[in-house]
């Protein structure tokens, strides 16, 4: 592989286990792969394969056993909590496969809210919510709760929420999975507008074969291991 | 930055029936612990308003109330004759007293209550401004006349101007009411002081008062009477002489009201918790998110604090709005320092409104801490996992 930039995600031997009463079961033996700037990265296989738990590993949202993962030169494996969370505020978007919109709050405060965690002002962060929410399209929903829109808008809100930080990384799970095909097809589109309009990484996990297609490059983890394209 | 309060807000909106069950529980806790708040001050507020700041009340030595205590002719005349007495047109303003206790039935049920009898000279008026005729005049000295307190009018039989009432082997004639505000002369009964005493068959009299002809001399004439080998009394302030009569009868309101609010409150506090762990429980994914974008567990921690903060405060103010309504009621009840009955309503003040708004919090919050900190110590992916 040729080394010209460096990579933005870098995991090194990553091993990952749950406790399962008396039993260890091993998620993730072993991993190591590097991910450049700006690819669109799928990540594939059955069930229980440890595909989310990498995904969520690399979002910094829980703790491997050993092993090790750098992010934009930040080894986030060794971050305490409370500074891996202020990371994840700023380095990380998330696109869940049933979006996870906060129901209380409009599209717009829905966008708003990974703001509120940094020094911008109402004023900015108003400039900041309408450019993305004009990005995704629903510029014009701005003030509708998400029990008023489609699935495919819900995921279009999901996705302006992860990208009004500017984050380097975008991690999804399956966000297609609760989509029919015409909004399934929006969604991936807007991705890969993302990463080529954007530069953004996208890191997703998926059993649809359209998202993967849509992808740079596929990882297969089969129990807890890479089978193919590890480098 | 925390999470917005409109999200703990509106959360409570969303689910507004169980909002307002749990709320409503809590208010039924503040509108008791506020009313009997009320009822405590109401009974202070009426007897510390029945005296005046420059009045002396001269009753025996260790006699708590006029009832108890006697002083005779001699002691009487001494007592008039201290020089710092008010002067007012020519006359001392200085009233020797009598107080029976008389039993009456009451209008409606006809029960029979107890009813304070007071023997007045003529500046006995003259010392107490909030004592006004309000219909009818002034007994005549020497005549089996006497005044009704409006409350007694109201609630006593034969109690009503041109009435007559039987006690003292004799049939007085209501020529007037008078009115005393809210204090405890309203519920009283006024005639003459050597009709009734004849009448009683009592040879002293119950108390002195007068009035100070400057408040300052109050220390120097206290110290004369009860140093004066001659007299067994003692002189307090009027004000200080009704605030200790309602000092028992308040003390033993409150304890009781506090002692039943807390009982209660922890039902309340219970519910609250219930509500608060229901909402913990039916939020988890969108706690596991909101941590995923980097809210910290203090923040998750604060909005579900939050949230039980509205929802105790929510139950305050409605609770609060209902016993401000209770001031429309007028209570009668036996004081039990003189044994008679004394009319007082609910007040509520701003002490109280503060208390009871402090107390609902402090149920909101309690109820909210516990469900608040699982919310806070959630493990994000297994709360990204209950999808």
């Amino acid at each position: 592989m040729a080394e010209t930039t460096p990579p933005i995600v870098a995991v090194r031997n990553l091993s990952k286990s749950y406790r399962r009463g008396q039993q260890t079961v091993p998620v993730l033996q072993d991993i190591s792969f590097d991910i450049a700037p700006g690819e669109f990265l799928a990540l594939m296989g059955p069930s229980g394969s440890g595909k989310s738990t990498l995904l969520n590993l690399i979002a910094g949202i829980d703790k491997a056993d050993s092993g090790t993962i750098t992010i934009g030169g930040v080894e986030i494996t060794t971050l305490p909590e409370a500074e891996l969370a202020a990371w994840r505020a700023g380095n990380v978007g998330f696109i869940f496969q049933f979006y996870n919109l906060i129901p209380v709050l409009t599209a717009f405060e829905n966008v708003e809210l990974p703001l509120l965690l940094t020094g911008l002002t109402r004023r900015e962060r108003r400039d900041h919510v309408e450019t993305v929410l004009s990005l995704v399209g629903l510029a014009d929903r701005m003030d509708h709760y998400p029990s008023q829109l489609s699935g495919g808008q819900q995921q279009r809100v999901a996705i302006a929420r992860a990208m009004v930080t500017d984050p380097e990384i975008l991690v999804a799970d399956e966000p297609t999975g609760d989509l029919d095909r015409v909004s399934a097809g929006e969604i991936l589109a807007l991705m890969e507008r993302l990463v080529h309009g954007f530069g953004k990484t996208i890191i997703m996990v998926t059993h649809d074969p359209r998202a993967a297609e849509q992808a740079h490059r596929l990882l297969h983890l089969e129990k807890g291991e890479l089978t193919d394209g590890a480098g | 930055m925390s999470i917005p309060y409109s999200y703990s807000f509106r959360n409570l909106w969303t689910r507004r029936l169980t909002t307002v069950l749990t709320a409503s529980g809590m208010a039924l806790v503040v509108f008791v612990f506020a009313a009997t708040l009320m009822l405590a001050e109401g009974l202070r507020k009426t007897l510390v308003d029945t005296g005046s700041y420059d009045n002396v009340v001269v009753i025996r030595k260790s006699a708590q109330t006029e009832v108890q205590s006697g002083i005779d002719r001699s002691q009487a005349a001494v007592v008039e004759t201290q020089p710092e007495i008010a002067v007012a047109g020519g006359k001392r303003l200085v009233a020797k007293e009598i107080v029976v206790l008389i039993s009456l039935p009451k209008r409606g049920s006809g029960k029979p209550s107890n009813v304070i009898i007071r023997g007045v000279s003529a500046t006995s008026l003259l010392m107490r401004p909030q004592v006004k005729v309000i219909e009818g005049r002034m007994p005549r000295p020497g005549s089996a006349e006497i005044m009704a307190g409006a409350s007694i009018a109201k609630r006593f039989k034969g109690g009503g101007i041109g009435e007559t009432l039987r006690f003292g082997m004799r049939d007085w004639t209501v020529v007037g009411i008078f009115e005393a505000g809210n204090t405890g002369f309203s519920s009283e009964i006024w005639g003459d002081v050597d009709q009734l005493m004849q009448a009683f068959r009592r040879p002293v009299y119950s108390s002195i008062i007068f009035k100070l002809r400057d408040p300052s001399e109050f220390a120097r004439v206290k110290e004369r009477i009860e140093g004066d080998p001659r007299l067994t009394l003692e002189a307090k302030r009027e004000i200080t002489f009704y605030a200790d009569q309602s000092q028992a009868m308040a003390k033993f309101l409150r304890i009781l009201g506090i002692t039943l609010t807390i009982i209660f409150s922890l039902g309340a506090v219970i519910g609250a918790m219930i509500t608060m762990y229901a909402a913990v429980a039916n939020r988890v994914t969108e706690i596991g998110t909101l941590r995923a974008l980097g809210f910290q567990r203090g923040s998750i921690l604060a909005a579900f604090v939050l949230e039980s903060l509205f929802l105790g405060l929510l139950g305050g103010v409605v609770g609060l709005f209902f016993a401000s309504f209770m001031q429309l009621v007028t209570i009668s009840t036996m004081n039990w320092q003189t044994f008679s009955e004394l009319a007082f309503t609910f007040t509520l003040t701003l002490d109280i409104i503060g208390k009871s708004l402090i107390f609902s919090l402090v149920m909101g919050f309690v109820g909210g801490l516990l469900p608040a900190v699982r919310a806070a110590r959630m493990n994000i992916v297994d709360a990204l996992r209950a999808t």
